[in-house]
């Protein structure tokens, strides 16, 4: 690969939630600002920028990443899921996310794509995950509204209901 | 926050990794997970003129072990190097120790050599590397060399790399029969930079206690077999010889009832757990 220069936007091809998308990016521009400002897709929230709070988790390649700690030229050629993937294709809301409906998981709802995300990946991976499993997964969020235990109650549920579709 | 401005450059192989080092100096940075880097850059602590990112270089993603040790490729990231099959029973130590590094979302990119690299004083690997007297194996145009981790860290976020080397591999020391080890930290909340970090290495024969969070550097010391009280004595001179500063976090006094509690019980598990 050549070397891209910080002076310059650099065309990126990647593909967004299954579909192949593309756009321009300056080599310092952060992955959530690229789906943000450059795809539109402001589902990602960005909270501390740093790391810290898990607000702008996505999938790349199927692994749970802050987006705020990858550059838009380093997903070139990658695979990234947000938050907008997860509905079905008439917006029906997945068991996941419904979950969280029922059990009111989320009040503001900023940090809710991040830990949605990160939820998708680990039920998949660990799909009998226990709560204190749960809570340590968890600790990689900060939400200041819930207090967590509806995001728990949730999370267990849709891991049953996970379990009885596969 | 956003970086400052920097070239970015996908390197195909460790050749062109070292050759930009040996162009650029200390200009350029290694970008690996970027778990601590990137968040250096949105602070504007660093401001690289080019980034070497290595995360495509499968030669360095390699786990592999000898009689004596594990070498950890410059890829291998945190949770790799915990899903490791060989971990419980080579290196005890690491396998207790990896949990608590960052969160599960940070461990999946983070790397092991990027942490080594780093050199947070709080960090759980730097401990480890010293604790169990590991080694750095670092690569440059010009030469290959390995550096042992008690020379290696110099200071906070400071190691005795020179500019133009990159961080290939780090080697764990298997553990030795008739060893125990045990790690223990105390943190604010799960997943935060430790307080204090104790590491402990026991056997018949003596101890080696590791301590991070307190001073500038992860910092080790050898001791005889020793109990109860004169434990205590040791482990309350050890936590004087750190000296440990007061910041927003902790005062130097807390930091130093850590270390003798924390040590207390790491070697009391140690000891537990001798195989």
């Amino acid at each position: 690969m050549p070397r891209l220069s910080r002076d310059m936007r650099h065309p990126i091809r990647l593909v967004v939630n299954g579909r192949e998308m593309a756009g321009d990016a300056a080599p310092r521009l952060l992955l959530s600002d690229f789906l943000r400002h450059v795809l539109g897709l402001t589902g990602t929230h960005v909270g501390c920028e740093h790391g810290v709070c898990g607000a702008c988790t996505v999938l790349i390649d199927g692994v749970p990443t802050r987006s705020c700690l990858v550059f838009a030229v380093q997903a070139a050629g990658r695979k990234v899921d947000t938050v907008e993937g997860l509905a079905g294709p008439d917006g029906e809301l997945s068991p996941l996310q419904l979950a969280f409906q029922r059990n009111h998981a989320l009040q503001c709802g900023y940090c809710t794509p991040g830990i949605l995300m990160s939820l998708s990946a680990y039920l998949r991976t660990h799909p009998e995950p226990d709560e204190g499993a749960l809570r340590d997964m968890l600790s990689g969020h900060l939400c200041r509204c819930t207090g967590y235990t509806p995001i728990i109650r949730a999370a267990l549920e849709a891991a049953r209901e996970l379990r009885k579709e596969s | 926050m956003k970086p400052p401005a920097f070239d970015y450059v996908r390197a195909e192989s460790v050749e062109e990794t070292l050759a930009a080092l040996a162009e650029e100096g200390d200009e350029a940075r290694i970008l690996a997970g970027g778990q601590s880097l990137v968040p250096m850059l949105n602070y504007r602590l660093v401001a690289p003129k080019l980034l070497v990112d290595i995360g495509n270089l499968g030669d360095l993603a390699a786990i592999e072990a000898d009689g004596a040790a594990v070498r950890v490729g410059a890829t291998v990231t945190q949770a790799q190097f915990l899903a490791w099959p060989g971990l419980a029973e080579s290196l005890p130590l690491l396998a207790q120790a990896l949990p608590d590094i960052g969160h599960y979302q940070i461990r999946l990119r983070g790397t092991v050599c990027g942490s080594i690299a780093h050199a947070d004083p709080s960090a759980e690997l730097p401990l480890c590397l010293v604790a169990l007297s590991g080694t750095i194996m670092l690569r440059s145009r010009r030469e290959a060399r390995d550096v042992a981790a008690d020379a290696f860290f110099s200071g906070a976020l400071s190691t005795t790399r020179a500019p133009e080397e990159m961080i290939v591999a780090v080697r764990f020391p298997k553990r030795r029969s008739g060893c125990g080890y045990a790690f223990r930290e105390f943190a604010m909340r799960r997943g935060d930079f430790a307080l204090v970090a104790v590491a402990a290495i026991a056997s018949d024969d003596g101890m080696r206690i590791a301590v991070g969070g307190v001073g500038d550097r992860p910092r080790a010391c050898d001791l005889p077999p020793l109990a109860d009280a004169a434990l205590a004595d040791a482990l309350n001179a050890f936590a004087w010889e750190l000296e440990a500063t007061d910041d927003h976090f902790a005062t130097a006094a807390y930091r130093r009832g850590l270390v003798r509690s924390l040590g207390r019980q790491a070697v009391a598990e140690a000891m537990r757990c001798r195989g």
